[in-house]
């Protein structure tokens, strides 16, 4: 168990930089996850706290020790990778063996037996044991490239992208079953991902990275009511948040092009910024209320998704998406009224796309 | 326009079924997905319809003539891949205008047909760009464009944007139901992505080990699932399915989930219904989607104490594990409705959402409150 800390890491390949003045602090115990599209430079945060990579400038330290001269054994953190690195002729036994067997550990018989039973009944995979890993479906290598990193009990665990070869359906249980085992460690997991899903159902918190710097860090709630630019408002959510190209006049907005008019009264009002002049407005799905309001739209498209329906309406030149519950009835080719939910709008900077709230 | 209708098709590799007896229906405009795992058939159906592979047994019917002895190219009939297939030194303008070079038509008309499809599909402004220079998303446009200049009598897809990033797929299936609403060709359209298939099917066929488990819409399948099969492949979070036990009260249904984890009150008739469809208690699994599971912060009547366990918060609403004794159950509610891991809440579960399955069969008891 331990806490990490990155303390402004630069790191270059070649010409290309991965990462720029990077910090992160990840408390002991806490489930971090680091979000961010292909390329963001997630792959290599974990490479660098694993020690397979050193970093240009900027300082690691786990549970307050620098580890910047550590090898990567000594630093005691586990990796999980996206492909199970399992020996496939070997058995499930065997496999979570081999990381007590190294020659920098020295573990009795005793123990050995002891943290793998424990280990397999963690991740209820006791049944297994025996079997040769190649006899083993996806979801279950996966269990056991887990096992080999619990049997370590090492200080941190750091995932890469651990479910994103497996099925929709099994990737859903195995999130809540690495959540669940998380709680239960009460170990300190950095888990990097591009799935916004995942970042947000199983983060206590979410890092958001972008062309190798972190956009935003905070809650899955703070990340999703308060994104801090307009990359966050539309890489969170599903599905992604409307942006509009907008004017703010007194009690109203105009939005470009077509002139549509949003009322602003109350709170919103209050909030919305008076010294800008152009402004990017931001509105989830769910707040964009069909069926009443002074604005009309005509129906591009429905999407039934079982619970509620997601309807895809242009306005003027604009697409919008609603989102709305699964017995509204709603016909393509119609017109319907609209409001936006005035407590929910985002402002952003029309040329920056920070919030300005 | 066309109506394709399959009968009895069956297709076979020594003993394995790839398809096993097959009825399926597809009216004239219809946008139908066939949906499932990875080799439960569906696939092998699409490119039998195609002509691109022969069947063993049974009939296919396009407007009611069996075709089995049609080539493919003689059966009038577009197919879109996952992989886009474009000509790489072509435009894409010739790309699409390619089928049409085989047919005779005049340049003038060939020309007219291509920007018409282009218009359609928004790519007017890459016409004279070559494939290389296209994302992934315009690379699929034009291949749809190409399949859609013949005007065929139907469109067959095989995961055609299977390939794309998520945020690509969610813009393009409403592109393509759009489309499909246009130009009104019957599409038969296979994916193993529910979300795909609920969103753009107006009928989804859904398949599971090469035999059909049930054909609706998406409705239908989301709320009256025949088969624990279908329960559980649509709807994400998977809906929850426990083992149940069925006693009659006084004036109530007593439904105990797991083993004796947890007692819920259920209308009296529920009991009854059970009986008359004559299967034993202990055959019984209780199934219901996280929206059917309600939940309050203070105790109510009928409403059990339960204790939370992971939130998932998922932005417009957070998905929570409740433990009813040993069974988890997830609920979905509000966002931030239920505060942390351990807390105490109220769950009932809603008989109109309830569905109640034979675990012996796997079928739903159809029983409806």
């Amino acid at each position: 168990m331990a806490h990490v800390e990155l303390k402004n890491i630069t790191k270059k390949f070649r010409r290309h930089t991965a990462l720029s003045d990077m910090s992160l602090d990840i408390p002991d115990g806490e489930f971090f996850v680091l979000l961010g599209p292909t390329g963001a430079g997630k792959t290599t945060t974990l490479r660098l706290i694993a020690g397979l990579d050193a970093p240009d400038s900027g300082s690691i330290a786990i549970g307050g020790k620098d580890v910047g001269s550590w090898g990567s054994a000594e630093r005691d953190v586990a990796l999980v990778f996206q492909y199970y690195s399992l020996y496939p002729h070997y058995t499930v036994r065997e496999n979570l063996e081999f990381p007590l067997k190294s020659k920098h550990r020295r573990f009795t018989r005793d123990e050995i037996v002891t943290r793998v039973a424990k280990a397999a009944k963690t991740l209820r995979i006791e049944h297994l044991l025996e079997r040769k890993t190649d006899r083993l479906s996806g979801g279950e290598m996966q269990r056991v490239s887990i096992g080999r990193a619990i049997v370590r009990e090492p200080r941190v665990f750091l995932m890469d992208e651990p479910l994103s070869n497996l099925d929709a359906k099994l990737r859903e249980i195995l999130r809540a079953e690495l959540k669940d085992l998380q709680m239960k460690l009460g170990a300190t997991f950095l888990y990097v991902t591009h799935d916004q899903v995942e970042a947000m159902s199983m983060g206590d918190k979410v890092g958001i990275l972008n062309h190798g710097r972190i956009v935003q860090i905070g809650t899955p709630h703070e990340i999703y009511n308060r994104p801090r630019d307009t990359f966050v408002a539309t890489f969170v959510g599903s599905p992604a948040m409307n942006l509009l190209s907008a004017a703010v006049r007194v009690g109203r907005l105009i939005v470009e092009p077509g002139k549509l008019e949003v009322p602003l009264e109350g709170d919103v009002a209050v909030r919305a910024p008076s010294g800008a002049d152009r402004v990017t407005l931001g509105v989830r799905s769910e707040d964009v209320l069909l069926g009443q309001g002074g604005l009309e739209g005509q129906v591009y498209a429905v999407e039934n998704h079982g619970v509620e329906k997601v309807v895809t309406l242009k306005v003027n030149e604009h697409t919008l998406k609603a989102t709305v519950p699964a017995r509204m009835a709603i016909e393509v080719d119609t017109t319907v009224p609209f409001t936006f939910n005035p407590r929910k709008l985002q402002f952003f900077d029309a040329q920056t796309g920070v919030n300005l709230n | 326009m066309a109506e394709i209708v399959l009968r009895d098709v069956e297709k076979y590799f020594g003993d394995n079924y790839i398809i096993r007896k097959l009825n399926l229906d597809i009216r004239n405009g219809e946008f139908v997905v066939l949906l499932g795992p990875s080799g439960c058939g569906k696939t092998t159906t699409l490119r039998a319809i195609a002509g691109l592979e022969d069947i063993d047994s049974g009939d296919i019917l396009i407007d009611g003539k069996p075709v089995q002895q049609l080539q493919a190219a003689d059966r009038d009939i577009a197919f879109v891949f996952q992989l886009f297939a474009l000509y790489p030194h072509l435009t894409a303008y010739s790309n699409i205008a390619f089928p049409l070079r085989a047919t005779n038509e005049s340049k003038a008309v060939v020309d007219q047909r291509v920007r018409e499809v282009a218009k359609a599909l928004r790519i007017e402004h890459l016409l004279d760009k070559r494939p290389s220079a296209l994302s992934g998303g315009d690379m699929q446009r034009v291949a749809i464009g190409r399949a859609l200049v013949r005007r065929p009598k139907a469109m067959l897809m095989d995961e055609p944007i299977g390939a794309l990033d998520a945020k690509l797929r969610e813009e393009m299936r409403a592109e393509l139901k759009h489309i499909h609403i246009q130009n009104g060709a019957t599409t038969v359209y296979v994916t193993h992505d529910q979300v795909e298939a609920m969103a753009m099917a107006d009928k989804i066929a859904i398949m599971n080990e090469g035999v059909l488990q049930q054909v609706g819409t998406p409705s239908d399948v989301y709320e009256h699932p025949a088969n624990l099969f279908v329960a559980q492949f649509i709807g994400s979070p998977i809906m929850n399915v426990v083992n149940a036990s069925v006693r009659p009260g006084d004036g109530f249904t007593n439904v105990t989930i797991g083993e004796d984890d947890a007692a819920l009150r259920f209308p009296n008739e529920l009991y009854h219904k059970v009986v008359e469809h004559r299967h034993v208690e202990d055959d019984l699994a209780v199934g219901i989607r996280p929206e059917g599971v309600q939940v309050a912060r203070v105790a109510t009547d009928g409403y059990i104490p339960v204790e939370a366990h992971i939130i998932e918060p998922l932005g417009p609403y957070d998905i929570v594990d409740l433990k009813f004794g040993k069974q988890l159950l997830r609920a979905r509610t509000t966002s931030g409705y239920v505060d942390k891991a351990g807390d105490v809440v109220w769950a009932r579960l809603d008989e109109r959402q309830t569905h109640f399955f034979s675990t012996r069969t796997g079928e739903s008891l159809h029983i409806e409150m």
